[in-house]
């Protein structure tokens, strides 16, 4: 078949199917791929390792550290890492669009009630536009010609209570916060490394003991033949 | 302050590279092989290279903060 590969020394084959279908299946779900393949124990070896790494680093960073943002204030590039780990990370992608823009909607999956944040929703930072009544109203501008929507205010602009929800997130998290980025972003980058074995199977760079075994005996035969013989 | 103490104090942080340790190994170690033998032999190889490169830098990271 065209897309067998051989493996661990050429003692196996692998059926690699569609190699473009199971690398796409292995990032939207780590190890999906693998599974399309048959490849059963990689699957949960790549699934096992890469979403528990995920989940346990959204789970240290209190669920703040998986986020989407371009804004000019906030450019979130360790989400070019975590996009790796396929559809857990998709959501942030839902929560940015939906709370960016000049209409912009509540997040989804709002933990702490009506004024806390959303799950993968990125921070409120002064000067956003946000829906009104998501919070106090203490820390926003109305806005002129609609009641509909309000401003974060800016600690510049000199008076009152300010909101940077960023800032707030770091203060309450500490090193958590970033240790959390750390592993979000590991598993994203783990899992393109699973893609690249779903596409093309295992590198084989590495050679087994008994591969070793049979070079170094190579070498010993030709080193004797080479020796001079005594009469 | 000195290095000592602050190195005990964030002794607990240290462990949180463990997790890591281990799925980097396993992960790297998957693309290499398919059979789970001579995968879990290279896990295990990577897992103490990255232990003695990691402690080495702690080492070294340590013995530059020494004197401050």
């Amino acid at each position: 078949m065209p897309n067998e590969v051989a493996a661990d020394s050429h003692e196996i084959t692998i059926d690699l199917r569609d190699p473009l279908l199971a690398a796409f299946l292995a990032w939207l779900i780590p190890g999906a791929g693998h599974f399309y393949q048959r490849r059963w124990a990689k699957g949960v070896l790549y699934s096992v390792c890469i979403l528990t790494t995920f989940i346990f680093g959204l789970f240290i960073g209190g669920g703040r550290v998986v986020y989407a943002s371009w804004r000019n204030n906030d450019t979130r590039l360790p989400y070019v890492c975590q996009i790796g780990v396929g559809l857990p990370a998709l959501p942030a992608i839902v929560q940015a669009v939906r709370t960016s823009g000049d209409t912009p909607k509540a997040p989804l999956w709002r933990f702490d009630g009506p004024e806390g944040f959303g799950l993968m929703a990125p921070p409120r930072l002064p000067g956003q536009i946000i829906p009104s009544g998501m919070i106090g109203r203490e820390l926003t501008e109305n806005l002129l010609g609609t009641d509909d929507y309000v401003r974060v205010r800016d600690a510049r602009s000199g008076y009152g209570p300010a909101l940077d929800e960023l800032s707030q997130w770091h203060h309450d998290l500490g090193g958590q916060y970033d240790l959390g980025t750390v592993y979000t972003m590991i598993a994203g980058l783990l899992n393109i490394l699973a893609v690249w074995d779903a596409y093309g199977g295992p590198v084989g760079g590495v050679p087994d003991e008994a591969e070793e075994a049979d070079a170094k005996a190579k070498a010993a035969k030709i080193s004797a033949d080479l020796q001079p013989t005594t009469t | 302050m000195n290095s000592l103490q602050l190195l005990a104090s964030s002794w607990p942080q240290t462990w949180y590279a463990l997790p890591l340790i281990v799925a980097v190994s396993l992960v790297y170690a998957a693309t290499r092989h398919e059979l789970m033998k001579p995968l879990l032999m290279l896990a295990l190889r990577t897992a103490f290279s990255i232990t003695v490169f990691m402690s080495v830098v702690l080492a070294l990271m340590y013995w530059l903060s020494a004197g401050l």
